[in-house]
């Protein structure tokens, strides 16, 4: 009796060391994790709002995503170049594509096209945003 | 990101239920989405390729079919795509390394599917099937061939099919019979005496020979196997029947595999593919030339005068996503090669770009242990995996083989 019980406890310090291995993969993500499509840029200088051209978004297909940018009071900012970066921070690896700003389309928005998710899971989308003299960054959460 | 640890009577129920022997045959919601978006049934018809426009024509198909089994493709008649892509073994070869006229650095790729990719080769050096095919044809150890050769053979064989499709073929009564950029030096020397017009009619002849094999590759699709039925049967709520029955093994290596082994995380789809580019850490060959996978592949693809920018191309900028969209440089692309599909694969050992594991052991070992990449950083991460939940991963990767 003795003997079975220290196989399970061996076999149930396995699995905890299984599970400890898995460090994430594949899990869903921390629930305080904020998915939304309008944030604030980390200094507070933008206004950042993201929407897909096409709502319904598919795992390994191209797509584009019209972008919203404002001063923190509300006015557009039209004059913004756009660094676009991610990835996935659970698997350590970046976007699958290089997206970017392609079009100015007028009134703070803009086109960036070439974005793919190619997998389920966390993602981050990354903007570094230059206009003038005013240089910050936001990161949207997405998950697939 | 770590989850908190299950407590120990839920563990000790857990290890029992594994002791029990029990496959376990109730799958969770999660569960069966994953398995839903696995099979067979949630495959979309191949995307357009509008960079040729011959893709989706019958004719052109057909006589791509003609010369890929046509041995004259080749410097010295003896070399055909199909020498390498056989037609009863899944269009691979068994080898670790293909052999043609010479043995390359690489293991063929068997082409079922291989038109949902929007890459071509291990590294993605091509971004269309038709420019994949061209490639070969002018490699010194596959079929050793010259552009103008080429001309000469369907010129001299198949001329009115060729016309059919892609309309008058160019004059080759002054054209070199062996001349090209990537031969010998005399065949070189030779191309480059050629006037640029009639270098480019013999760019365009030799595109339309890929395009015609692309339309021909392009048919080669996954077909059903027990897996497939299986998840029919799952997803209409009814029981399966006959071989889409899995045993409680397979059962169990299905559930590792979209679960704790972490494959479906590239592995994902339809295909069993991210169509993307991974460092996993595969060993070198000792005695290869140094391969650095996607690094130099991303290179070759925007380089390649038949992509999908180029003049030969039928499409316009804006259908050149993957190619304008391209991740061009990065320290993820050192030694990252493309997820291949996992369908069949069982049935076609050895495994990775070159040959490197002869079974599915060795390469289940290889990910659960994930060991340190020979050059850049390997994404893997090490799976406690027990000998019995190898062999379940094994026998659930040969239901996609049957």
């Amino acid at each position: 009796m003795r003997t079975k019980l220290f196989i399970l406890i061996v076999l149930a310090a396995l699995l905890a060391l299984g599970s400890y291995h898995l460090s994430g993969m594949g899990s869903p993500p921390a629930p305080e994790l904020d998915l939304s499509r309008t944030r604030t840029s980390a200094n507070g200088s933008y206004m950042v709002a993201i929407e897909p051209e096409n709502p319904e978004i598919r795992l390994g297909e191209l797509h584009a995503w019209i972008v919203t940018l404002t001063t923190a009071d509300g006015a557009p900012v039209e004059d913004a170049s756009f660094e676009v970066g991610g990835g996935m921070p659970d698997h350590n690896h970046g976007l699958p594509t290089s997206p970017r700003v392609t079009e100015n389309l007028g009134g703070g928005r803009y086109r960036l096209e070439g974005v793919k998710f190619s997998m389920s899971g966390w993602w981050e989308l990354r903007f570094d945003i230059v206009s003038g003299e005013t240089r910050d960054s936001v990161i949207f959460n997405m998950v697939l | 990101m770590r989850r908190s640890l299950p407590s120990l009577p839920a563990l000790l129920l857990v290890a029992a239920a594994g002791l029990s022997g029990c496959g376990g045959d109730d799958f969770s919601a999660t569960e069966r989405a994953t398995i839903a978006s696995l099979s067979l049934a949630a495959l979309s018809p191949p995307p357009a390729d509008p960079s040729n426009r011959h893709a989706d024509d019958p004719d052109a198909a057909a006589f791509g079919a003609t010369l890929f089994f046509d041995e004259r493709m080749s410097r010295d008649g003896n070399v055909s795509c199909a020498t390498c892509h056989l037609v009863d073994r899944q269009f691979q070869d068994d080898l670790p390394r293909a052999r043609a006229v010479g043995t390359t650095n690489r293991r063929t790729m068997p082409l079922a599917g291989a038109a949902w990719s929007p890459w071509q080769f291990w590294d993605g050096r091509r971004d269309s099937l038709w420019a994949q095919a061209l490639t070969p044809l002018e490699d010194p150890v596959e079929h050793a061939g010259t552009r103008t050769g080429y001309a000469h053979v369907v010129a001299d064989n198949f001329a009115d099919r060729y016309e059919r499709i892609f309309g008058p073929l160019p004059n080759l009564s002054a054209v070199p019979e062996r001349a090209g950029p990537l031969g010998t030096p005399g065949e070189i020397a030779a191309w480059e005496a050629m006037d640029a017009r009639q270098r480019q009619e013999i760019d365009r002849l030799f595109a339309n020979l890929g395009k015609a094999l692309g339309a021909f590759v392009r048919s080669i699709e996954p077909v059903e196997t027990r897996f497939d039925r299986f998840a029919a049967a799952l997803s209409a709520g009814r029981p399966p029947e006959g071989d889409a029955v899995l045993a409680p093994d397979e059962i169990a290596g299905l559930k590792l595999f979209i679960g704790k082994g972490n494959c479906s995380t590239c592995h994902n789809g339809p295909r069993f593919t991210d169509d993307g580019f991974h460092n996993t850490g595969v060993p070198i060959v000792p005695g290869l030339p140094e391969d650095l996978g996607r690094q130099t592949g991303v290179a070759q693809a925007a380089a390649d005068p038949f992509n999908c920018l180029g003049a030969f191309s039928d499409a316009g900028a804006a259908d050149c996503g993957e190619l304008r969209f391209r991740v061009a440089e990065g320290p993820e692309l050192l030694r990252a090669y493309k997820t291949p599909s996992l369908r069949g694969a069982a049935a076609r050992p050895p495994y990775m770009h070159s040959g490197q594991f002869a079974t599915l052991e060795e390469v289940v070992d290889h990910y659960a242990t994930a060991p340190a990449a020979p050059s850049g950083d390997s994404e893997l991460h090490p799976v406690t995996l027990s000998d019995r939940e190898r062999r379940q991963l094994i026998a659930f990767l040969g239901t996609l083989s049957e």
